[in-house]
């Protein structure tokens, strides 16, 4: 196998993963994680192997045709920023599966998380292998697609449910707008893949759709990496189980926002538009987010608040445009995905062992957990920014790229400051106020995690620290390879944990002792905040309630409109746009038909047909019941059928003289069923308006008919078929070799649509009078009434 | 509707009827007819029954629900389609063979069974919603 089949492979093999792990899980248990860990392994063995390649800056392409026809290929792309995330995608997804088997041991549907969990490392993979435009986009909506099942992974709880939703309509949403901003891209410059589009920079920055492009595009990645004021689904999608909150919600998913900008970087980066969308944007993020960090007291709220807060500081540096910028942005990426990933599985591992995930009623474990405290001050520090851990590294940068002597730097190092100094007091508020002070009882005794719990964590803390001590290696092997493919030249990252003392180093000091103030001060600040946001009293995420509830009731409305359920209503709306479509256009344009020449010569047994399709009709108009009309409408269109039969269509006459029997019967049938009274009594005012209805119809068929006669006959069509139909198909029935082979796509169109309609029908005719109610409980101002 | 007459001369119809209704659909590539309506002339055999002897009696008679006869229909039309997939041709080309029964060559093709798939689908749909329609026993 070559080296492409294999990435394929690797590729593909989350989602073969995911089809065993229900049976796997069946067989071994919650250990079938050990087995299933394997997949991740072997993902990341593989893209290692890549990775001296990358070192020396070269990038990896491949792939296959896949949409040859719009030239769309399936292909990925590899250099430094995607094997960067295609290492933390699998690595962690490794740690996160092991953990997975030990926090839902004993879940009964504990094989069907493992197969989402492993579509999602599929699908988060492709995400961020892919080079070509669609395919992004078709493993960003499946990243939303998978995260949907996981977050509603307990769909028996309503909040579970309706973060779900929430998440898909905002990432959702969000990568439709990113699509068209694909499209605008693909259509400026002919390109749709991302290995190919840096080349056309400076065409796509002088476009006139340039900003539209960029608007669109921020579009996906702010929804998908929640920035401000797209936040509100990150905090409730905590509603999903640990093991996910620590994946999907910390290390990678949210991040594909950030990664959709560092990848478009060298295209539509460093306009001014750019350097002032992004950092405004991500600012706003960042300290809203770690306001809200801060007033939180469920550990995961804490953490996911954080998490808006640092991908705010991300997609501010990635918008920063001063140099250090892309570099910081690249070393917090990874030492975000490190500590936060490992604090998420810590506050599951205390939540799994204490009951509780409320700070306020937590205390006093670190005798009980004693491991789990270790690891938890260990990532705490590496958040915060504390030697020797990689964090530290990542925040000098940061400073380092935010502290020129110019205006816009300050303000944006000040809004740095505050917000990782609110982060540094809500890292510490889950990992060390649980464990430090008076043991406070909780609802479940509590007692160290098992193996399989703190081993993620510990791990990905170790990496963290080893990653700070090995920094020249890491940054050889990760940082620089991954802010070189983001700038689009070469860069090299330095920075060590070697001592350096200047304006960083003194931001970063001021962070901590800041960071300990607020610490100190929480419950206040707390307390403070919750206030300030009951003043407030609405929030983006009332918003989209008031934006659901709102699209539910217009659309009911308009339903309700158009869709009043009176046959007698359609049928007429029905019949008087046809009339009028059939009328208005030649008295408009002047193409009426000419006075028809009515032949001499029609023989007598014509008249007599016709005449009896005539007395059919009168008969039809003239019944006292309802029976009588329709065997009178029979009689017409018998006579219809001799008329084809008479002018060479046997075929015709034959379907028409069938359709007419049974369409009696069924009339009659449904007639019967629908208990209707055997005679229909109208007055003369609501059977006028219907009878000229029926005599405009009738008339506009009529006009429509002569025109269309008037044209010369194209025989092109009905030769063809002549000629062909028995050399070609070897059928002389011409009608029935169209139908069954020159056509036979359409009829097999046809007969589906005859099968569905017969559902339809039988659907329709055991509905009962409990169903009324059913459709009335889709009535939301009903459903409120009932409430 | 418990006619003696009726009851006397229906089963005898309609199996003329039904057997007409494969006589015609097995011709129609080369006369008039074709799986439409042949299914139709089913139809309208399969209405006479049930309005002689009752629903229940068509329901037995045919075996299968009517609606898993037009699934079954479809799903062999589809099939008749893909087959041509298999030599590399493209969807819904029709296939022809000419095995020798009984010392004549007798042409079969996927065109063939596609209009069977036809005439199954007709049958099925139209004869569920008549018989549904007739049924009134339990409302």
């Amino acid at each position: 196998m070559s080296v492409a089949d294999l990435t394929f492979l690797a590729l593909l093999l989350p989602f073969l993963g995911a089809i065993v792990a229900p049976l796997l899980t069946r067989i071994l248990g919650h250990n079938a994680a050990w087995v299933l860990a394997l997949v991740p392994v072997a993902i990341f063995l593989h893209f290692t192997g890549f990775s001296a390649e990358i070192a020396r800056g070269e990038v990896v392409t491949g792939g296959y045709a896949w949409v040859p026809s719009f030239q769309v290929r399936f292909s990925w792309l590899i250099d430094g920023l995607s094997l960067t995330f295609m290492l933390l995608i699998s690595g962690i997804g490794a740690l996160i599966v092991l953990y997975s088997g030990g926090y839902l041991k004993g879940h009964p549907h504990q094989g069907r998380f493992f197969s989402f969990l492993l579509m999602f490392m599929g699908s988060m993979l492709g995400l961020v292998a892919s080079d070509s435009f669609l395919m992004l986009f078709v493993f960003w909506e499946l990243t939303s697609i998978t995260s949907f099942l996981l977050i509603g992974f307990d769909h028996q709880r309503e909040a579970a449910r309706r973060a779900a939703l929430q998440a898909l309509v905002v990432t959702g949403g969000g990568g439709l707008c990113l699509l068209a901003g694909l499209i605008i891209l693909w259509n400026m410059t002919g390109i749709n893949q991302f290995s190919l589009l840096t080349a056309f920079a400076p065409q796509v920055k002088a476009s006139p759709l340039y900003l539209v492009a960029l608007v669109l595009v921020l579009g996906g990645a702010f929804t998908k990496s929640a920035q401000f004021p797209f936040h509100f689904w990150l905090p409730n999608a905590m509603e999903a189980p640990t093991p996910v909150s620590a994946y999907l919600h910390s290390a990678t998913m949210v991040k594909a926002g950030v990664y959709l900008l560092m990848r478009l970087y060298p295209v539509l980066g460093g306009t001014p538009a750019w350097q002032i969308i992004l950092p405004v944007f991500g600012a706003a993020t960042l300290i809203i987010g770690a306001l809200l960090a801060v007033r939180q007291t469920d550990l995961k709220l804490m953490l996911a608040y954080t998490t808006v807060s640092s991908l705010g500081l991300l997609v501010l540096l990635t918008g920063f445009g001063a140099p250090y910028a892309i570099e910081a942005a690249a070393l917090y990426l990874v030492a975000h995905s490190l500590f936060k990933g490992a604090l998420f599985m810590v506050a599951g591992c205390i939540d799994h062992e204490t009951g509780t995930r409320d700070v306020t009623r937590l205390g006093g474990l670190r005798s009980a957990m004693p491991l789990t405290f270790a690891i938890a001050i260990a990532s705490a520090a590496s958040m915060g920014g504390l030697p020797p851990f990689f964090g530290f590294l990542a925040k000098e940068e940061v400073y380092t790229a935010l502290s020129a002597f110019d205006g816009r730097a300050m303000i944006f190092a000040v809004l740095a400051v505050v917000g990782n100094a609110l982060m540094f007091a809500a890292a510490f508020a889950v990992a060390l106020k649980p464990f430090i002070g008076k043991r406070i009882e909780t609802p479940q005794a509590a007692h160290e995690a098992p193996v399989l719990l703190w081993l993620g964590p510990a791990v990905l803390t170790l990496m963290g620290l080893a990653a700070a001590l090995l920094s020249g290696t890491v940054h050889e092997l990760i940082t620089s390879p991954m802010a070189s493919a983001i700038a689009g030249e070469a860069r090299v990252v330095t920075i060590s944990l070697a001592p350096h003392i200047g304006v960083p180093a003194a931001l970063s000091t001021l962070t901590v002792l800041l960071g300990i103030g607020v610490y100190l001060r929480l419950a206040r600040l707390r307390a403070a905040i919750a206030a300030a946001l009951a003043a407030i009293g609405w929030g983006p995420d009332r918003g989209f309630d008031q934006a659901m509830r709102g699209l539910v009731r217009l659309s009911s409305a308009v339903t309700r409109r158009l869709q009043t359920g009176r046959l007698d209503i359609y049928m007429t709306a029905t019949f008087t746009l046809l009339a009028v479509v059939l009328i208005v256009p030649p008295f408009l344009y002047g193409e009426l038909a000419r006075a028809p020449v009515f032949p001499q010569d029609i023989p007598l047994h014509e008249l007599a047909i016709m005449a009896i399709a005539v007395i059919g009709l009168v008969a039809v108009v003239l019944a006292r019941d309802r029976l009588t009309a329709i065997v009178s409408l029979g009689i017409q269109g018998f006579s219809v059928a001799v008329i084809f039969l008479l002018y060479g269509a046997p075929d015709l006459a034959f379907t028409q003289f069938m359709i007419e029997t049974l369409a009696v019967v069924i009339l009659a049938l449904v007639m019967t069923r629908l208990r209707l009274s055997p005679s229909d009594h109208r007055p003369l005012r609501e059977n006028l308006p219907d009878a000229a209805i029926a005599l405009a119809c009738g008339l506009g068929a009529t006009l429509f008919l002569l025109k269309v006669t008037e044209a010369p006959f194209d025989t092109g069509l009905s030769d063809f078929f002549n000629q062909y139909s028995k050399t070609i198909a070897h059928g002389a029935n011409v009608v029935n070799v169209i139908i069954v082979d020159f056509r036979g796509t359409d009829t097999l169109g046809e007969i589906a649509v005859v099968m569905i309609a017969a559902l339809a029908i039988l659907s329709l005719v055991r509905l009962r009078a409990g169903s009324l109610r059913r459709i009335a409980d889709n009535d939301p101002d009903a459903e409120e009434a009932s409430r | 509707m418990r006619s003696l007459i009726l009851r006397t001369v229906a089963p005898l119809i309609v199996g003329l009827m039904v057997l007409f209704s494969i006589f015609v659909l097995l011709r129609g590539h080369n006369e008039p007819g074709g799986g439409f309506i042949g299914g139709l002339i089913a139809v309208a055999a399969l209405s006479i029954y049930g309005i002689a002897f009752g629903v229940e009696t068509v329901r037995r008679a045919i075996v299968f629900h009517p609606l898993a006869i037009a699934g079954a229909g479809l799903m062999l039309s589809t099939l008749s389609g893909l087959v041509s997939m298999v030599f590399h041709v493209p969807f819904m080309t029709g296939l022809w063979i000419y095995p020798v029964i009984l010392g004549e060559a007798v042409p079969l093709s996927s065109v063939m069974t596609f209009d069977i798939g036809v005439y199954l689908v007709v049958v099925g749909a139209v004869t569920s919603v008549a018989l549904s329609l007739e049924e009134r026993g339990e409302d």
